[in-house]
């Protein structure tokens, strides 16, 4: 072998080497300019009255939206309450009771709903929730984060469930425990850091989700008074006041979007610790 | 027969007084010769596939009868169908009579069966809970309300197992060793009092030391228990068992006492299989 093609050889793993590295940090270097944009525009504008107060009329400074972190709040437990038993349950028949055929069709359903843009599934929610009673409520923008969470939570509960060695199962069955036992008693204990997780990361992303909110949940100055009015929320909250002309309302949605990334890291951090507490009791 | 199931091991010259008692024991109820489970003719499908071929088989209860055979001829997958946990597979088909204690089985409640008959796995399988709700397990769910603590210790002590763990019974499963954590699966499946205890190839796992405290376990749970060994251990075989079956190629070959089929085995095929000539 030549001196010549060994250099060559060498050059060449370097060169991709030092790509992938510039690729790699590119990505890091995108979410930390994020990141620290945010922190500091929405930190020099936040304060507490953006947790306590109601926004101001239209020409006056100041003022919070603590009306839009309630009504978010509420929208994500309405999609939690909808969307992760389904979720759940679809993902056990995929991991456990399927068959081929009929699971391959659901799997590809449910990547297919994974994929369908989250605008469209407004309009369904539109259509179905809040056309029929002719106005926006929170139970609709609760219905269209719902659908967006079902295909996520069955993902996670399928693959997780999928990753407990059968060894369990048999374990469970030869003591006379029946199918549904087996899973409710053993499996999906053991795979519940796992599932947990997936929610809270489904939660996580259906949080942010602004499209399909703006003609279901719509938006809301005040107070939302029910679940079947209009609420605020805080992705429409920052479209809103990011598109408005006063600087004011920039600096409060620059907040706004701070807070909800908090949200959202609070989740993900919340979700490694369930994961790696389930790992524990899977391995110590 | 205790020469031939305990002859110049260790662990029993240091058992010596209790191995007699027991040896006694067991002699003068040879007589009775009970037969635990008594199989007829039974054919064994994975699909087209057939893997045990009209095997017939009695297993004589307080006895500890071993399966021997090379891999794949059929030995797991009859233990299996003695409590039927071959019906978790898809597309399998069984043929012919098993009758536990006269009852067919395969017309048997699968649950009350599985209850009758425990089973105990190649790898240790315990469940990810705690000691404690790992032995508490196969009671809870059959319902069983009365005082869990002491059927608990009781398993336990059965198993060998109290004494190491007393102070641990709320800590994870996963935290014992292998051989501790095999013998909380034997606990486990002691809880529900089983009358047979089947065991797929227990020691396949195991180091030489803990596979000696299994065996010795095995010998002390005849007085209540009848018990199935899958192994592919020969000495474990000889040690262990009191009666071998020899299976090749899905069919039984040869069937009688330890001894007798260690030291005289009728069909070359077994001596073959004995001697390591094969397998």
């Amino acid at each position: 072998m030549s001196g010549a093609r060994i250099i060559w050889r060498k050059s060449l793993n370097y060169v991709m080497l030092s790509l992938t590295g510039v690729a790699a940090l590119g990505v890091v270097s995108v979410l930390f300019l994020i990141l620290g944009y945010l922190l500091w525009n929405g930190g020099t504008s936040l304060s507490l009255d953006f947790f306590t107060k109601l926004p101001k009329p239209v020409g006056e400074t100041g003022g919070g939206m603590a009306n839009a972190i309630v009504g978010s709040l509420k929208l994500l437990m309405l999609a939690a309450l909808m969307g992760l038993p389904i979720g759940l349950f679809a993902g056990v028949y995929l991991a456990e009771f399927g068959g081929k055929t009929f699971s391959f069709v659901i799997r590809y359903t449910t990547d297919l709903l994974n994929g369908v843009p989250s605008i469209v599934i407004g309009i369904f929610a539109y259509s179905l929730v809040v056309l029929p009673v002719k106005h926006f409520s929170t139970l609709a923008g609760g219905v269209a984060l719902g659908i967006m969470v079902i295909p996520v939570t069955v993902r996670a509960t399928e693959e997780f469930l999928r990753a407990v060695p059968g060894s369990l199962r048999e374990g469970a069955m030869a003591l006379g425990a029946s199918k549904w036992k087996t899973i409710a008693t053993v499996v999906l204990p053991a795979a519940k850091g796992g599932i947990l997780t997936g929610m809270l990361l489904a939660l996580a992303r259906v949080a942010g989700e602004t499209a399909p909110l703006l003609f279901t949940a719509f938006s809301n100055r005040f107070w939302s008074p029910g679940w079947s009015q209009p609420t605020a929320s805080l992705p429409v909250m920052i479209y809103t006041y990011a598109i408005a002309p006063y600087d004011d309302w920039h600096r409060q949605a620059w907040a706004a979007g701070l807070v909800l990334l908090a949200l959202v890291l609070v989740a993900n951090l919340g979700a490694r610790f369930l994961l790696n507490r389930g790992n524990t009791v899977r391995s110590v | 027969m205790l020469s031939a199931s305990h002859g110049g091991n260790a662990t029993a010259a240091r058992r010596a007084p209790e191995v007699r008692v027991h040896a006694a024991r067991a002699t003068s109820s040879e007589k009775e010769a009970q037969v635990r489970f008594q199989i007829s003719d039974l054919n064994f499908f994975y699909g087209p596939k057939q893997a045990i071929f009209g095997l017939s088989l009695k297993i004589p209860a307080n006895r500890v009868t071993a399966l021997i055979g090379p891999s794949g001829c059929g030995k797991s997958t009859f233990l299996r169908t003695l409590n039927r946990m071959n019906e978790t597979i898809r597309n399998t088909r069984v043929e012919g009579e098993i009758l536990l204690d006269g009852q067919e089985i395969l017309s048997m409640d699968v649950v009350g069966l599985r209850r009758r008959v425990g089973m105990v796995f190649q790898r240790p399988n315990p469940f990810p809970k705690s000691i404690y709700d790992n032995v508490a397990y196969g009671l809870r769910i059959n319902g069983y309300k009365g005082r869990l603590d002491d059927l608990v210790e009781h398993s336990l002590r059965r198993a060998a197992l109290w004494e190491e763990v007393k102070d641990y019974l709320h800590k994870s499963a996963f935290a014992l060793s292998g051989g501790q954590q095999q013998r909380l699966c034997i606990a486990r499946a002691l809880a529900v009092d089983p009358e047979v205890l089947l065991l797929d190839e227990p020691c396949s796992a195991l180091d030489p030391v803990t596979t000696a405290k299994i065996e010795e376990l095995m010998f002390q749970l005849k007085d209540s228990c009848t018990m199935a060994i899958v192994t592919h251990n020969m000495q474990q075989a000889a040690r262990a068992s009191d009666f071998t079956a020899f299976m090749l190629d899905g069919k039984l070959i040869e069937h009688s006492e330890t001894s007798k089929l260690f030291t005289t085995p009728t069909d070359p095929r077994t001596e073959a299989y004995i001697t390591g000539r094969f397998g």
